[in-house]
């Protein structure tokens, strides 16, 4: 497999990604990526201009997923566009729902309780080893690795069971509110994560990272495959994993802690969890995966910190911030309670969010998921811009390939983990 | 490690409104808050000003805001008290300085127009051109705005105020099938 060393030869102006013919002058024919194949995981379409198999430029066509979301966010209440949320980074749908909230409550000025946050924390990073073990999985499975694949995947299966056990559905989760959650976890569910981390999941890992990792001819098709440098990481726009296998040493979990990833969490002096987080320097496929894998391992860090420390107390806000429903005894039994239920659900009732715009982000498997909303003090927001870290990760991409094999192509793509739902929104 | 909410932008803020005393680039904050570390800065640049002010945000070395994080813009058509109808915001991060600062650039009908800042974040390529596609403002100096979302010949901008929820022209322009038809 011939790999690109020098990243000099690649055009990084911007402009179109093309990579200068042979003077011998072969032959050149076009190729159609999609929107339908097997490496594509969903629909995106890449039209590839082709020199013998060496790619000589990309165009990539997007768009055939789209269905409006930010539209919608423009007519669904707050906690009604938690459901589309679920829709878009399928993979992890604990994580966007989190974000969505995350930044909700950053316009309403709302500090949740800290219950709520050390629940969010743990969904939090289980979504996240959901969506990297489904992306580590798929890059081998890309490139001819079958078995790598149902390693993770089972391990999935346990932590959808997990999400099931809590908000009742397995994929579209829709389990955060304003000011706090759908329900409280189940009791000994922590438990259940704790055993999970400790047994299914380390396992897995194992039997994958020995499956994989050394493996010569995994090793083969990445290495050196894609190189993305550090500058052009960050010119681009390129967050999480991408970055971090850049070397761009860039955390929100760290540089702008939320949840229990920052200190004084409780109101009582708690401690923010401990993790490291893993930085690559060589830019190419196989960094990522690395990257990927790292965290995998210092989420389980995390979880196995964060299960014994949920603390006790309410999981929302107060009802007296008219952003939760209060509980149901107080609805039956007392005037307040009743009160506050129908201010939040009659049709010309409902949030009175601050005039203003507010930009909330989280770190998310795929990097930086951010919500930019614009209230005029209405049910729903103005504007509900969502930053979605594929869709800019994604753009770089006809940069990457130009000057490798066709095969590569299918390397770099799996390593990218482009969900094409929160690519089109 | 000091979080970006918390670091103060104010000289930053103070570099530009020096630099930059012909315009008034009005600093205020995207939500009023009590807390001022909080607070979310922003500030108004008009378009023909911005490459200028943008290129001396990106490398100055006060200010060094190596990412362009967000692009995005607002119709602000039907919000209250609102005298501009486009406003395109940039959301920059600085990572050596650890700091967030928003940029807004209004414009107006019937043609909207921003430079492309392209030459300075190319991270600005496809944001610009989901903009177009959505609002139909156009970035000058852009090397490909095509449509990105939306397929090319769609004639709408669906994100705008004034175009409807359930579409339009699609919907009337379905065949009617009835069953002595089918």
């Amino acid at each position: 497999m011939a790999t690109l060393t020098d990243p000099s030869q690649l055009s990084y102006e911007i402009g179109p990604a093309t990579y200068a013919r042979e003077e011998s002058g072969g032959d050149v024919w076009t190729l159609n990526l999609g929107p339908q194949h097997p490496a594509t995981h969903t629909t995106l379409r890449h039209v590839l201009e082709l020199e013998g198999e060496r790619v000589l430029s990309c165009t990539v066509h997007i768009g055939y997923l789209h269905s409006g979301f930010e539209k919608l966010g423009e007519k669904l209440n707050f906690n009604q566009y938690v459901v589309v949320t679920d829709r878009m980074n399928y993979i992890s749908p604990m994580a966007n729902n989190i974000a969505w909230h995350h930044a909700c409550e950053k316009l309403f000025g709302i500090e949740i309780t800290p219950r709520c946050k050390a629940i969010r924390t743990i969904i939090a990073e289980l979504a996240r080893i959901q969506d990297h073990l489904l992306c580590l999985g798929a890059a081998g499975l890309d490139l001819g690795a079958f078995t790598a694949f149902m390693y993770p995947f089972n391990a999935r299966e346990t932590i959808y069971d997990l999400f099931e056990e809590i908000c009742g559905a397995r994929f579209t989760t829709s389990y955060t509110r304003v000011g706090g959650l759908m329900q409280d976890i189940t009791p000994g569910w922590t438990q259940k994560v704790r055993h999970f981390c400790t047994d299914e999941l380390a396992r897995a890992i194992d039997d994958f990272d020995a499956l994989l990792t050394r493996n010569r001819i995994f090793l083969e098709r990445t290495k050196g495959v894609g190189y993305l440098s550090h500058d052009d990481a960050i010119s681009w726009s390129v967050t999480g994993p991408l970055a971090r296998a850049s070397g761009v040493r860039r955390d929100l979990r760290k540089d702008e802690p939320y949840l229990c990833y920052a200190d004084d969490w409780d109101g009582q002096g708690g401690r923010a969890v401990t993790f490291k987080v893993p930085i690559a320097t060589s830019g190419d496929c196989l960094a990522r995966y690395q990257v990927r894998l790292a965290e995998m391992k210092e989420s389980v860090k995390i979880l196995l910190q964060m299960v014994d420390r949920v603390p006790d107390g309410p999981i929302n806000v107060l009802p007296n911030d008219k952003a939760t429903l209060p509980d149901k005894r107080e609805i039956y039994f007392s005037i307040e309670g009743l009160i506050h239920h129908f201010e939040q659900v009659m049709t010309n009732r409902g949030f009175e969010p601050p005039v203003g715009e507010s930009y909330g982000s989280n770190e998310t498997a795929n990097g930086e998921l951010g919500f930019h909303l614009v209230s005029d003090g209405g049910n729903s927001a103005y504007r509900a811009r969502c930053r979605p870290p594929s869709f800019i990760n994604y753009q770089c991409f006809p940069h990457l390939v130009v000057g490798h094999q066709v095969s590569d192509v299918i390397a770099v793509l799996s390593s990218m983990n482009v969900i094409a739902a929160e690519l089109d929104r | 490690m000091s979080g970006c909410s918390t670091h103060p932008i104010g000289p930053v803020i103070e570099a530009v409104a020096a630099k930059f005393a012909d315009i008034d680039v009005a600093p205020s904050p995207l939500m009023p808050r009590e807390d001022e570390s909080q607070r979310q800065m922003c500030l108004r640049v008009p378009a023909e000003r911005l490459i200028e002010v943008m290129t001396f945000l990106r490398f100055d070395p006060g200010c060094l805001f190596e990412q362009l994080v967000d692009l995005t813009c607002v119709d602000y058509l039907e919000f209250p008290r609102a005298t501009d109808r486009y406003g395109v915001t940039y959301g920059l991060l600085s990572l050596t300085k650890e700091h967030r600062l928003w940029v807004k650039c209004f414009v107006n009908d019937p043609e909207p127009e921003v430079p492309s800042v392209t030459c300075i974040w190319k991270g600005a390529d496809w944001q610009e051109r989901e903009v177009w596609d959505m609002f139909g403002v156009k970035f000058a100096g852009h090397y490909d705005l095509r449509r990105i979302l939306t397929w090319e010949g769609f004639e709408a901008h669906p994100l705008r105020k004034d175009y409807p929820l359930e579409g339009r022209g699609e919907r009337e322009n379905f065949v009617r099938i009835g069953i002595d038809s089918a």
